[in-house]
């Protein structure tokens, strides 16, 4: 293959990675990596720079809209930081230095552990959609009534439990290139309690500074190929945004689930590819 | 109003929205220069045969001096580069202006948390402990 061509392929794909990942809500990194290393062969730590160039591309695109919807809590982003940035590093360091098949079979667990937050989180707030969706007003699941609103919770926040999941999202986004919004979601919306809305926007304002941490440590390390990285951001920014138009006013519950599967087979094909099964 | 609080001090809303600005001027001009560097080098390199397993192009662009020098020589490898480069530091603007923005605020608390940030990403980006 020349590089045209491996070009023209990395970009379609990225493209189609961008899009499922906008429209499912895990993120164009989620579906790049293994489309990267399953179908093109691609190394995995190049795949994870690439990924991760792309994932600081498109939640920052996504992170300047809704600051100016005023969603975000900047003040929790910032102190949360701390331990995403932390964390990241942490796991960057430990990539650039395992082989790439035992990168592979944790991005393969780790992925099949996003779907299931993913969905489970998405089922307890429908309507509540980060990209904007509109559905029906949340219910809460484990109950036959919707309950109070969220906003109108009086829980303090409980810092300490928040502070190190976001450790461990950012080890993750480190460790394998994604933004690792689902446990984010998890640390702000429940174990510190905040809005839904609030959750999502917030965890996407973290993600970009999240995996500049972990950028950082690739690019030093020679991971991030121009070459590579020039269509796999490219791709994912162009297919996220298509992915967002498309989310507003769409019905798309069954597309997320249908997704959600593929990317659920991703994950496992994965582990397969590691385990050199 | 003008972004203002009521003690002349920057709103959080003021704040958000430079952020905003921020944000959206660095993604624009690093997708900018990713496509004007990877059209090029599609141009130069297009039909080379390629070993898409590894890529050696990758070593020799891991340092800021070595990526603007080969930029400024219009190595369109280097140029996109430059765009990583840029997309990266994007965030750490945001971390900055934030920092700077909580520091008219008076809010030590904020500019502390934001300094620990800025001192992790240096030591993401630079790989010193200070």
């Amino acid at each position: 293959m020349d590089v045209l061509a491996f070009t023209a392929v990395v970009f379609a794909g990225s493209l189609f990675a961008g899009f499922l990942g906008s429209l499912t809500g895990l993120g164009g990194g989620v579906v790049v990596v293994p489309l990267l290393t399953v179908a093109l062969g691609v190394d995995v730590r190049y795949a994870i720079g690439a990924s991760l160039v792309s994932v600081i591309a498109t939640s920052s695109g996504a992170a300047a809209a809704y600051l100016r919807e005023g969603f975000t809590n900047m003040r929790v982003g910032i102190f949360l930081e701390v331990a995403t940035t932390a964390g990241a590093i942490v796991g960057a360091s430990v990539t650039t230095r395992l082989p790439g098949t035992t990168i592979e079979v944790v991005f393969g667990v780790v992925l099949l552990v996003s779907v299931y937050l993913t969905l489970a989180i998405r089922e307890q707030a429908a309507g509540a959609a980060p990209l904007g969706g509109s559905r029906a007003p949340p219910r809460r699941r484990g109950g036959p009534n919707p309950g109070p609103p969220r906003e109108g919770a009086n829980q303090p926040p409980r810092g300490p439990l928040g502070f190190g999941i976001m450790a461990g999202a950012g080890l993750i986004s480190g460790l394998l290139g994604i933004g690792s919004g689902a446990v984010k979601v998890l640390a702000l919306d429940q174990a510190m309690r905040l809005p839904f809305k609030v959750s999502t926007t917030t965890s996407n304002f973290m993600i970009g500074v999240t995996a500049a941490a972990g950028a950082g440590v690739y690019l030093r390390r020679g991971f991030i190929s121009p070459s590579l990285a020039m269509p796999v951001m490219l791709g994912v920014l162009g297919g996220s945004l298509i992915g967002a138009r498309l989310l507003i006013g769409a019905r798309v519950r069954l597309l997320r689930v249908v997704f959600a599967l593929a990317i659920l087979a991703l994950g496992v094909e994965m582990i397969v590819a590691g385990l050199h099964l | 109003m003008s972004g203002r609080r009521q003690d002349g001090r920057l709103s959080d809303r003021a704040i958000a929205l430079a952020i905003s600005l921020v944000l959206r001027v660095g993604v624009a001009l690093a997708a900018a220069l990713v496509a004007v560097g990877g059209i090029a080098y599609l141009v130069q390199n297009g039909r080379r045969e390629t070993h898409y397993s590894h890529f050696a192009s990758a070593q020799s662009l891991t340092t800021p001096a070595a990526i603007v020098r080969g930029a400024l020589a219009l190595d369109p490898a280097a140029i996109i580069a430059l765009g990583l480069v840029v997309l990266v530091l994007t965030p750490v603007a945001r971390v900055v202006l934030a920092l700077l923005a909580f520091a008219e605020q008076r809010d030590r608390l904020y500019v502390a948390f934001s300094l620990i940030v800025l001192t992790v990403l240096f030591i993401g980006l630079t790989g010193h402990a200070l």
